[in-house]
């Protein structure tokens, strides 16, 4: 318990880490992610946008990139990394990487959830002369908004989950600071301290995801 | 004045897999539809009706043939070209296919954004429209907190919202029960007498034909098997699929189960006259009977009306010599329409 408090600036540190990093990670990869899920959903078979080469495309880079487990993958992506965000590690690498593994896993969600959008209110929307990209925003979106707030919810507690092998190309936040000072040097009180703190951080994203959902569900 | 024709269109949709065979939905079918009037087209599910309607909206594009909507060719058109085409066309839906994160309002108000109508007008328009279809208390009620027949009445509203010229309605009442049917059948009545919007009505029901349209088209295996005014289809049906479905509301010629009923009862001769509106006076069969000394008693059939119109089938068990009856139906056959039935 001593070596917790003593061990208490750098514990603040890493929830800090932890939140730039996985905040940062969503906001890229959920964009990035929304934008290829709507281009896998409106470029399938009898969508709006239907097109085989554009989807078969799409398709196949998410199923290839998609299943690689992380720990491999923020490795492989390290020379991109150094192009895109000018280094192979610290946070800025395990962000950049997070953000790259969320794109590909919320693309696979959007589409699910743009697919229980009934097909008639699409039909809907075009017989009344609205085109495609006008569908996509305003009707879209919209009908598919409360399932797509709970997807979000989950793959930010599959990111934060992802984070915690920040150690491995030398990046911070609380997984990191688990492994380092508890796992490492036989502390439990300082493993358990980062622990129940990632799980309140999870409480509070689901809580709130749920409400926003509830909210957009009006139930 | 033809506002929409529809000629020898064809449409064929890709097999689904490998192996599979493309199948024709629609094979060689022409039809006119005069402004201002109410067309039924009728046929079992997968007749082709839904993907006829389809094309009027170019929401299908026929493999071949045309489609002519207020004189634009639309099955020429590219997607991109049919805006202005498809805010001359209402469409209403089974599913009533409402925006279920839209209010009542705001259903309504979406067509009108994409027409590009001024935010101003929106208000007068919407609330014209709430007016018409009774649902000015429901304005901001989201779709899932309405009934079936308040949901369509929204899907009618928003159809009309840009004043189209035609309505376009796909079995707009088949998840409505009797009642809530009658009412949304009596709207469309009044958006076609009221505003003069010619209305196609998709429908396997023959009740919905009956109500409301005035010309029909009976649809079966992607061809229109008979068309004609709705009084001469249900007085005088030609076609077998036609007498099929006139006979789910008319009662004509006994036969089956009823028939075998009848000839246990009556072991004469049965004969069903067929009367249509005025053409024929019943009191002029009656007497002839009558006159021929052959009693009768009526044992079967009715009196129907479609459009104020009247026809009917009545069908009668005869007594009397096989001379006094074949002497008496010869007359009759001058007046009315005689089947003998065996």
């Amino acid at each position: 318990m001593d070596r917790l408090i003593e061990l208490l600036p750098k514990f603040w540190v890493a929830t800090g880490e932890t939140l730039y990093i996985v905040g940062l990670a969503m906001l890229f990869g959920g964009i990035a992610g929304l934008v290829l899920g709507l281009g896998l959903y409106v470029t399938r078979r009898g969508s709006i946008l239907d097109n085989k080469w554009v989807f078969g495309t799409l398709n196949f880079i998410v199923n290839t990139f998609r299943p690689i487990p992380f720990i491999i993958f923020i490795a492989a992506v390290q020379p991109l990394a150094r192009v895109v965000v000018g280094t192979g590690i610290g946070n800025n690498a395990l962000t950049f990487g997070l953000a790259l593994a969320a794109t590909f896993a919320i693309s696979r969600i959007v589409e699910q959830n743009l697919l229980t959008v009934q097909p008639g209110v699409i039909e809907a929307a075009r017989s009344v002369g609205a085109g495609p990209f006008r569908i996509i925003g305003t009707i879209l979106l919209p009908e598919a908004l409360g399932p797509l707030i709970l997807g979000y919810t989950f793959i930010f507690v599959a990111v934060t989950d992802m984070s915690a092998v920040a150690g491995l190309i030398g990046g911070g936040g609380l997984g990191n600071f688990a492994i380092q000072y508890g796992y490492r040097l036989f502390n439990p009180v300082v493993t358990w301290a980062a622990v129940i703190l990632i799980i309140v951080l999870i409480q509070v994203v689901q809580l709130v995801g749920n409400r926003l959902a509830r909210a957009v569900l009006r139930r | 004045m033809a506002i929409i024709e529809i000629a020898d269109v064809t449409k064929v949709f890709p097999a689904r897999s490998k192996g599979e065979t493309p199948s024709a939905a629609l094979d060689g079918v022409s039809l006119t539809v005069e402004k201002g009037d109410v067309f039924g087209i009728i046929g079992y599910s997968g007749a082709g009706k839904s993907t006829l309607v389809r094309l009027i909206n170019a929401l299908e594009q026929p493999t071949s043939g045309t489609v002519t909507v207020n004189g634009i060719e639309v099955s020429a058109l590219r997607e991109s070209q049919l805006r202005e085409v498809r805010l001359g066309i209402g469409m209403v839906f089974q599913q009533f296919n409402l925006f279920g994160s839209r209010t009542v309002w705001g259903n309504i108000e979406y067509p009108l954004k994409v027409a590009g109508v001024p935010k101003e007008q929106h208000q007068a328009r919407i609330s014209e429209l709430l007016h018409f279809v009774g649902l000015v208390d429901q304005a901001h009620a989201y779709p899932d907190q309405l009934s079936g027949g308040q949901k369509q009445r929204v899907g009618i509203a928003r159809a009309l919202a840009t004043s189209p010229a035609i309505l376009l309605a796909d079995e707009a009442t088949s998840a409505l029960d009797p009642e809530t049917t009658r009412e949304v059948l009596a709207l469309l009545k009044r958006v076609n007498e009221e505003f003069g919007v010619t209305i196609v009505v998709i429908t396997h029901e023959m009740e919905v034909i009956r109500s409301i349209a005035h010309k029909v088209a009976v649809m079966e295996n992607g061809r229109v098997v008979e068309r004609g005014a709705v009084f001469d289809i249900f007085s005088d049906p030609q076609a077998e699929a036609t007498k099929k479905f006139v006979g789910t509301v008319v009662t004509s010629v006994p036969e089956g189960d009823a028939l075998v009923a009848l000839r246990a009862k009556h072991p004469g001769r049965i004969v069903t006259f067929s009367f249509a509106d005025g053409n024929t006076s019943q009191s002029a069969v009656f007497l002839t009977l009558g006159e021929s000394k052959v009693g009768f008693e009526l044992v079967y059939g009715g009196i129907n009306e479609v459009q104020a119109r009247t026809f009917g089938h009545l069908t009668l068990a005869l007594t009397g010599s096989d001379a006094a009856i074949d002497g008496a139906l010869d007359s009759i056959r001058a007046v009315a329409t005689v089947t003998e039935v065996n």
